[in-house]
Order: C-alpha cells, then structure tokens, then sequence
C-alpha cells in the first residue's frame, strides 16, 4: 500500500516538474551546471571502472579457455559482449545511481529542510521544474559517458588481453568484430535512456519529500541509493525480456 | 485586508488548526504569538498556500485563495514576500544573486534596473558591503537582513515573517523587529510576524492574535494584553521575570 501511494506521488512529481517552466536563459545556465555536476565529474570515474572491468573479463574468459576446440578470437568476444549488453549500461548505472544520485538527494534534501524550496515554492516558483527539470536533462547525455564506458571498457580487455599474452591484437580484434550485431548497440542505448531518467528522478522524489532535518538527509541518500539501484535492475530485467526476448 | 474565516488544519489524526479566523490589515505588523507547537508555523504556511487547509477561507483583498486557479494562486504568491525562520537563503548564490533571484524570474527588467533595485534594498535593510558574500560568511542578523530584502525586492503587497528573531541576539532582534515595521509602514503592506518573544510584542504588537494548541485563545493590541484576564494569556505574557516586575509596577501605579 504505502508502495503504491510512492508510485502516485512519483508520477505526480514527474507530471508537475514538466509543468510551468523557468524561464529560458536562468534554465539554461542550471542545465550547464548539472551536466558538469552530473556527467563531466562522473566521467573519470566510469572510465576507471570500466578500464578495470574489461581487463577482468578478458583475463578470466582468457584463464577458462582450456578447450581446444574453442578459438582464441573468443577472447575479444566475450568482453564486448558483456562490456556492451550490461558492464557499461547497468554496472555504470548502479555506480552512478551511488554517485550521481546521493548528490542529488542531498541538495535537493538540504534544500528541503532548510525551507529553501518553501522560499522558491512562495515565490511563485515551480520548484520541481527548477530543480528536476535541468537534472533530466543534463541526464540526456548520459549515454555519450556509457559509450565511453563501453570504449574503455574494451580497450581494458585489449590492454589485459595483448599486454597479458592471453593473446595477439589481431585474434582480440578478430573476436570483437565476430557476430556482431548492431541491434545490441541500440538496446544497449534504449537501456541508458531509461536508467538516466531514473537516476535523474528517483533521487530527486527522495529528496525532495524526505521530512526531518539536517541527519535525516543522510539516511534519505541511503535509502534512495537502495531504491535507484531495485529500480534500475528490475527495469533491466524487465527491457531486456520485452528487447532480446 | 486578509480575512481567515474559521481554518482547520489536520495532519492526519492530529487537529493542528481549530478554527481560526481573524483579520490583518494593512499598513500594520500583527503578531501570532503562542509557545512552540502551537501551529503558528502551519497557521502562516496556509497563509502563504504552503499547506493546504482542510476547511474554512481565506480571503486577500477580495481573492478567495482556494478558489483561485493555479496560475491565480501563482500570481497572487508574486504579491507576497516571506522570511523563513532559518532565512531559507539559497546557498549556492551570493547576497546579490538571493536578492536578485526574483526579479531575474519574474520580470524583464536590464541587469542595471536589477542592480539598481537590488543595491536599493539592501542599503533599506542596511547591509552594505556585502553584495558578493555567500550566506556562509554572513553572521544570524545579516542574514536576516538578506532575507528581508529578498522579501521585499518586489514591492510585496503581503509580508510574512516567521520568528524573525529567533536566534538573534536581544539587541539585533530589536533592530529587526524595527525595521520590519518601519517598511510596513513606509510600504504600507499587510504584515504578519510569528513570534514567542514578549519584546517583539512591546515593541510592534499593533495587532497580537493568541493562538494556544491550534486555536485562537485571544486577540488585542499591546495595550490591552496586560489588561487581559485570559489566563493563557498572563501565563505566556508573564513567564520571565522581568514582565511579571513590569506587571507588579503597572499594577501598583493604578492603585
Ligand atoms: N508537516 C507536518 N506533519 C505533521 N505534523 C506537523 C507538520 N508540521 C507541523 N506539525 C505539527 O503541528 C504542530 C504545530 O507546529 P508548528 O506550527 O510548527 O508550531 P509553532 O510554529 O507554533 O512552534 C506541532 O505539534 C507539529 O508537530
Ligand atoms: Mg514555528
């Protein structure tokens, strides 16, 4: 029950942030901000992240591959396969829903208590829009910071792989171009959307409700950290059977 | 003239308001006193439309709030100012950007018509010198002063202060109960103070309301509080020292 009346009041907040928008040039300047706050700061490190993963992937694919009957190219493929389908989509996702989203629930929260969005709310501000609004946005780009995920994250594969002797550039990069199929790229992306606007807007709605003061912002952050995260892998679950299935 | 016509508020099982309705008008400061708990926050967040009463009206100068549209309610709030209790500054913006804020939202004046306005206010508020600090730097009175003026940046029809003294020092919150009703009157605007503070009601009490647990226990102006039989009232009035000494020489003068 008390899910359920979450859920309304989450479409309620997503309706009312699209709702009387600030004006153009003191929007666009809250955009810029957000995309520096949300993607260029995050940028470092998901290519960090991604460098390590790949390089994991290809070393355990490389250290299981006893079988001889099983090419060596199988080295470059199972890394771009996972890299693409979920290391870079979801795997970032859950980073950023850590990163990302506990700083938006901890500004929008500290503005709550502090009765900061009363003051814009008495002004004859939308808050919602002024707040929400340029965090979506900002989130659009989100998919360019996953496909440098997706870059990083094979390159790491080729730098564990060939610098590793697991195998040679030409064998990786046979085993990347095997198969491919671009519809992956494309669900991969569809994928990113939809996690940008949760990760836009499930830590906005924690903040922007949570009651209580200064303490309790810190425990709205956890919470909301717990939930972009359900969130995320269940709409991974559920994308992926409606796409692939 | 605001008129509030029997308000009730519930949050949930709890009846917060119980039926309030009073008057404010213009060109005076009217006081909501009453101890902590009281509901004079919830009582002046329906005021500003913040919270939604479950019953009775409020009406502002012939504008019925709850019958308004949205873009109405929007409009009419852009006559309002309000200073939070905390000051509510934002703190990712300078004094000048607090200040500044609504008129970059609301109107479409140059940057130097804004500036101009801007530098205006704050020296009414007298705060100079301080246009490019951040709320951090600013000391509790200073702060106050920035709020204020973001308040009346817009020449406000209506002003709403809730404990504007709280947490400052007796002498500052002197300065700042004065100056609110030196704008009152020079604006000549609707403005409604909260308050817990026996000084504020001495200094600028024109109209006081009493609320006790939700619902309005009395109303009169500075001069008949101490006259009042209304025991709530004495308690509150004379719960330090010094007013009931005040009370003993007023008596004894009488006598
Ligand atoms: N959002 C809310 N939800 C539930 N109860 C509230 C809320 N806001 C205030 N209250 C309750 O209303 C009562 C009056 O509070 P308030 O108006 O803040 O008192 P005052 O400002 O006079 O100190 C308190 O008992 C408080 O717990
Ligand atoms: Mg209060």
């Amino acid at each position: 029950m008390t899910y359920l009346s979450a859920i309304g009041s989450y479409s309620i907040m997503v309706k009312e942030v699209f709702k009387k928008p600030t004006k153009w040039p003191i929007m666009k300047s809250l955009i810029l901000k957000e995309i520096d706050e949300l993607i260029f700061n995050s940028l470092g490190i998901i290519v960090f992240i991604s460098l390590f993963i790949g390089g994991v992937v290809t070393i355990q694919t490389a250290l299981n591959l006893e079988n001889p009957l099983i090419p060596v190219s199988l080295i470059g493929f199972a890394p771009r396969q996972s890299v693409i389908l979920e290391f870079a989509p979801t795997f970032t996702s859950i980073i950023m829903a850590g990163k990302v989203g506990s700083y938006i629930t901890s500004s929008i929260g500290t503005m709550r208590v502090t009765e900061q969005i009363d003051a814009l709310e008495v002004m004859g501000v939308n808050s919602l829009n002024y707040l929400v609004f340029p965090k979506i946005i900002a989130m659009l780009l989100y998919p360019f910071a996953v496909a440098i995920a997706m870059y990083m994250g094979i390159l790491g594969g080729w730098m564990a792989g060939v610098w590793g002797n697991f195998t040679s550039s030409a064998d990786f990069i046979e085993g990347l171009q095997l198969d491919f199929d671009p519809y992956h790229i494309t669900y991969s992306f569809i994928k990113t959307l939809v996690f940008a606007f949760v990760i836009a807007t499930v830590p906005s709605y924690h903040g922007y409700f949570m009651k209580g003061g200064a303490l309790d912002v810190g425990k709205a952050s956890t919470t909301s950290f717990v939930w972009t995260s359900v969130v995320i892998i269940i709409l991974n679950f559920i994308l992926t059977q409606l796409l692939l299935g | 003239m605001i008129t509030v016509t029997n308000l009730h508020k519930w949050f949930g099982e709890d009846h917060i308001l119980k039926g309030i309705s009073t008057t404010f008008e213009k060109g005076k400061t009217s006081l909501v006193i009453g101890q902590s708990g009281s509901g004079k926050t919830v009582f002046m967040k329906c005021l500003l439309g913040l919270i939604t009463p479950e019953e009775g009206t409020i009406d502002y100068d012939g504008k019925i709030y709850s019958e308004l549209s949205s873009d109405q309610k929007r409009n009419l709030r852009q006559e309002m100012g309000m200073v939070f209790q905390g000051s509510a500054l934002f703190d990712s913006m300078t004094v000048e950007g607090n200040v500044m804020f609504p008129l970059n939202m609301f109107t479409q004046q140059s940057n130097s018509e804004k500036e101009d306005r801007v530098n205006f206010v704050l020296n009414r508020v007298n705060l100079i010198d301080a246009n490019h600090k951040y709320p951090a730097e600013l000391s509790g009175g200073m702060q106050k002063r920035v709020a204020i003026a973001r308040a009346i940046v817009m020449n406000p029809k209506y002003l709403f202060c809730d404990e504007p003294n709280s947490g400052l020092d007796p002498n500052t919150a002197i300065i700042i109960d004065n100056l609110i009703q030196e704008i009152t009157q020079e604006y000549d605007i609707i403005t409604v103070i909260n308050s817990h503070d026996m000084n504020s009601v001495m200094e600028i009490g024109e109209k006081i309301v009493f609320l006790q647990n939700g619902s309005k226990a009395w109303e009169g102006t500075k001069e008949d509080i101490f006259k009042t039989d209304n025991e709530a009232v004495t308690r509150f009035v004379y719960s330090s020292e010094l007013f009931k000494k005040v009370r003993q020489m007023y008596v004894e003068e009488r006598t």
